[in-house]
């Protein structure tokens, strides 16, 4: 080597700078002229061309980094199998995981769709090409998770529940919160959908709960897989609620947009909290059994999350370009979380509803009970006999909880907005749309439902808005049905064709394990096709009535 | 078990034994072969369908009543959508892997031909043919990457939006592969102008063909239109002839051993996005119910796109003449592109005669 030359100058070699690449990357894009790009997809809102550049990278630097991402996932799950991760693994928590792995592919593989959308909406190919990122990035989110919940299947004690999870996915009255979801994010009018209800809002605020709480929690239970997934996972967020920041900003301006933005703000906030937090809040607070009284509760890293950080720095901002904020709906949902126990209520509905579920839930104990009333003062009045109830019913041979005249819980409406049920019975409402009477959880929902989701809005035509369609009440599709049909119908039978997926314990012992005999002779009902029955008297009557909500009783 | 009943202490597979303990796959499909394939598993069902398990029916639709996702949305119809499976069986992983060797593989390339001062030694018309064509060809591979970015919301299943997702995944690096190292060869060539190449995509009557093909493709609604214009016309008739029959040909003989290292990549890439084509169109025609219908949308579009590209394909041919050291023919490359051509097609199962003649 001669004198001088290090092996540094030899290697160093001028490249260009990355702003120069995504400025060339950036300027592939061009106007047609000889055949115009549909708009397939419409939209009410008005885009400028203005662009600004979220994020400067390119497809180069963009796979490499990935694949290392990748490949320490990958790693950590081999190791997990190798630190025998499953003997101490709580099956409490992992049993959620048939719930939440079944919902989860779904909405992330609507996002990538999604991009199809704002992508060709674009103003600026430098947003498209983070678009495209995107769509690449969900695609590896969707892709991944399904890997991760194969992996439980294959070294979790009971894989039943998991081995059917696509199919559960379709026909479970839990996971419609979740294809409600994801279906919000790819259909009705493109920026309501791929821009406010997913980055705005979902990616934006919600992800955090999403991706962040449920795997410190899933680490205290002994599954160090999920979080090694769904930190990778999470990871590519920001890049994403860049992209989300920069299409808004280039509507935001305009004031004729206004209007539009603030129904969706007001829209996908509600029902984001209503779909998130009812879910990922029971899986947090109920799938756990760390009850360390110094971690946070959900509902305080909701308050740190969803309320500092996101209507504190992210939504009020927004105010100074003229945007109305509804801080009213923010401390509306809040109420809902540490007032009315949201949480608390949909837990509760989740494990009345065992018998149809395609996952285990075991009753909380005494340990549970003085962690939550500890984090929610007033919890063991409200909740602490329905507990009882459900351990001491969870024998096979005893009236299943969802049935027991004895216990007093009375079956809830279903929202026609959310999906989740009207569990609050003070705020339960009903409202008829084109000639036809629907429940709702909330005002807001009924809100939702019947203005937002409509051929116009305030005067305004909204041609673009979509419209809630589909068999959205289950209890629709089985009404009347006799619940061990149902179950089977729903495929919800392990493979002996007789024992159930779904048990009201964590007992591995087919002797402790309830099938269909022990259900059949009762009928599953639909609440809303009995409410339309009644006359608009005895409609009034019954909406006063359960306003006054129910009392669980004692339990000797 | 014992008589005495421990309660089972462990959460590992195997611990006990119970009904279902045993059930470790995926049990809500029919795979493709004897056993379920990882892509099978991480791919099929994620999409629901009410004709599968989707008991609700989709619960939002667009203003018009179209639902989430929609059969409609082509004109081709399928008596099952689900039976496809891509033949690349791509999922996340094997993506990142095969498009991170990729990017790695043209990195070095570029970088090792830098340093040994190879773009300096390019034949001086080759340089231009460089900047002006290869810089127009660039944004026709980007059109394709958008347009499929488009149509990869449409498909029916997982399976299909899946293959086009990453068919645009593939293209949109390529467009971006040639416009970094345009720019970068550009640091060692005095007086390359990389605007040239976007003007003559804009500009210069042998692109203008090209631009027309590809903006049709991106305009067409239809998105197995463009998933089949993309693929089976374009890429064929203009893509492989430009790549193949123009670059790799002729760069070796102008000094140039990098070009084709960079477009060679592009060629594997449609190896794989064909397979999945053909898979699906073969699937579409030899459908028991619906068959003959495809075909003859089939042929329909093969004629719209067709006469597209053969018009562009001859405005191509003034680039062959270019270079200093002539050594291949456009005719010999057309040929060549029609009968690849005519192999897609047969394996399909439609008739390009009417295009392209026997
Ligand atoms: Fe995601
Ligand atoms: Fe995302
Ligand atoms: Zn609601």
């Amino acid at each position: 080597m001669p004198d001088g030359l290090t092996l540094n100058k030899i290697v160093a070699q001028r490249g260009i700078s990355i702003g120069e690449a995504t400025r060339r990357v950036a300027d592939l894009g061009w106007t047609p002229s000889y055949v115009q790009e549909a708009m397939t997809f419409p939209t009410d809102y008005k885009i400028k061309k203005s662009p600004r550049d979220p994020m400067k990278q390119v497809l180069r630097s963009y796979f490499p980094m990935q694949e290392e991402k990748d490949n320490r996932v990958y790693g950590a799950l081999d190791a997990a199998l190798r630190g025998d991760m499953f003997r101490n693994v709580e099956p409490r928590w992992v049993e959620w995981m048939k719930l939440f792995l079944a919902i989860i592919p779904f909405p992330e593989i609507s996002a990538a769709r999604s991009m199809a959308m704002v992508g060709r909406l674009a103003p600026g190919e430098e947003l498209r090409t983070g678009f495209a990122m995107q769509m690449v990035d969900e695609f590896r989110h969707s892709t991944i998770q399904m890997n991760l919940k194969k992996w439980y299947m294959e070294n979790y004690i009971d894989p039943a529940g998991f081995d059917i999870t696509e199919a559960a996915f379709g026909r479970c009255y839990a996971t419609t919160i979740g294809r409600q979801f994801a279906e919000g994010f790819v259909t009705g009018d493109a920026i309501t959908s791929a821009n406010v209800y997913l980055t705005v809002v979902a990616e934006t605020a919600f992800t955090n709960t999403l991706f962040v709480a449920m795997p410190s929690e899933a680490a205290r239970n002994g599954d160090y897989a999920l979080p090694t997934v769904f930190l990778s996972v999470q990871s590519d967020e920001s890049r994403h609620i860049g992209n989300g920041h920069s299409l808004l900003m280039s509507l935001i301006n305009d004031p004729d947009n206004h209007q539009l933005l603030e129904r969706d703000l007001k829209y996908a906030f509600w029902q984001n909290h209503a779909i998130v937090d009812a879910a990922v809040g029971t899986i947090v607070e109920y799938g756990t059994t760390n009850r360390d009284k110094n971690k946070e509760s959900y509902a305080e890293l909701w308050h740190r999350w969803i309320y500092e950080d996101y209507y504190r720095t992210y939504m009020l901002p927004l105010e100074k370009y003229g945007i109305k904020i509804h801080h009213d709906d923010v401390g509306a949902a809040w109420d809902r979380m540490v007032k009315k126990n949201y949480v608390h209520l949909t837990a509760q509905f989740f494990s009345v509803g065992w018998p149809v579920n395609f996952w285990r839930i075991e009753a909380q104990t005494e340990k549970d009970f003085e962690w939550f009333e500890h984090k929610y003062p007033g919890w063991y009045a409200e909740f602490g006999d329905y507990w009882k109830w459900y351990a001491k019913l969870s024998t096979p041979g005893e009236k299943a909880i969802l049935f027991n005249g004895d216990v007093g819980y009375s079956y809830p409406h279903r929202c026609w907005s959310c999906m989740v049920p009207c569990l609050i019975r003070e705020d339960f409402c009903c409202d008829e749309v084109d000639g036809q009477i629907y429940t709702y959880c909330s005002e807001i929902c009924r809100w939702t439902h019947k203005t937002a989701f409509a051929a116009e809005y305030e005067g305004r035509p909204t041609p673009a808005m979509g419209r809630f369609s589909g068999r959205r009440e289950w209890e629709t599709c089985y009404d009347g049905w006799d619940v061990a049909d149902a179950i089977k119908d729903l495929g919800f039978v392990r493979s002996d064709g007789e024992t159930l997926m779904p048990q009201p314990h964590l007992i591995f012992d087919d002797k402790k394990m309830w099938k269909l005999e022990h259900l059949r002779g009762d009928k599953l009902g639909s609440p809303l096709q009995a409410f339309r029955k009644l006359t608009p008297e005895a409609r009034e009557a019954a909406v006063a009535e359960y306003r006054k909500g129910f009392k669980i009783n004692p339990i000797h | 078990m014992s008589a005495t009943q421990e309660p089972v202490k462990s959460g590992a597979a195997g611990a006990a034994v119970f009904a279902g303990s045993d059930s470790r796959r995926y049990n809500y499909y029919d795979p493709k072969g004897r056993k379920a394939t990882h892509y099978e598993d991480m791919t099929v069902d994620v999409q629901p369908d009410p004709k599968r398990y989707l008991l609700q029916d989709w619960i939002i639709s667009f203003a018009d009543g179209t639902p989430t996702y929609y059969e409609g949305w082509t004109q081709l119809k399928s008596s099952d959508w689900h039976k496809y499976r891509a033949v690349d069986q791509e999922w996340e992983r094997t993506h990142y892997q095969r498009q991170s060797t990729i990017v790695g593989m043209l990195k070095n390339v570029i970088e090792n031909g830098r340093r040994s001062g190879a773009p300096a030694r390019f034949d001086k018309a080759w340089v231009k043919v460089l900047q002006d064509h290869l810089g127009a060809y660039k944004h026709a591979e980007f059109g394709l990457g958008t347009s499929t970015m488009q149509a990869q919301r449409y498909g029916y299943t997982q399976m299909i939006n899946n293959a086009i997702l990453t068919n645009s995944s593939y293209k949109l690096r390529f467009a971006q592969d040639l416009t970094l190292y345009l720019g970068e060869i550009a640091l060692d060539i005095e007086g390359f102008d990389l605007d040239s190449g976007k003007t003559h995509w804009l500009e210069d009557p042998i692109w203008q063909g090209t631009r027309k093909s590809i903006e049709t493709i991106m305009g067409a609604t239809d998105y197995l239109e463009q998933y089949f214009a993309t693929n089976v016309i374009f890429e064929p008739l203009i893509g492989e002839l430009f790549r193949s029959g123009f670059v790799m040909q002729m760069a070796a003989a102008q000094n140039d051993f990098i070009s084709p290292a960079i477009v060679s990549a592009a060629e594997g890439d449609y190896e794989r996005n064909l397979a999945n084509t053909v898979e699906l169109f073969s699937m579409l025609v030899q459908d028991q119910q619906h068959g003959e219908k495809n075909r003859q949308i089939l042929v329909n579009w093969a004629q719209t796109h067709g006469a597209l590209a053969v018009e562009a394909a001859n405005q191509l041919q003034p680039i062959w003449s270019q270079p200093r050291v002539k050594v291949a023919q456009f005719a010999d490359a057309f040929d060549q592109a029609k009968n690849r051509l005519r192999a897609i097609a047969a394996e399909i199962g439609f008739d390009v005669r009417p295009i392209i003649g026997g």
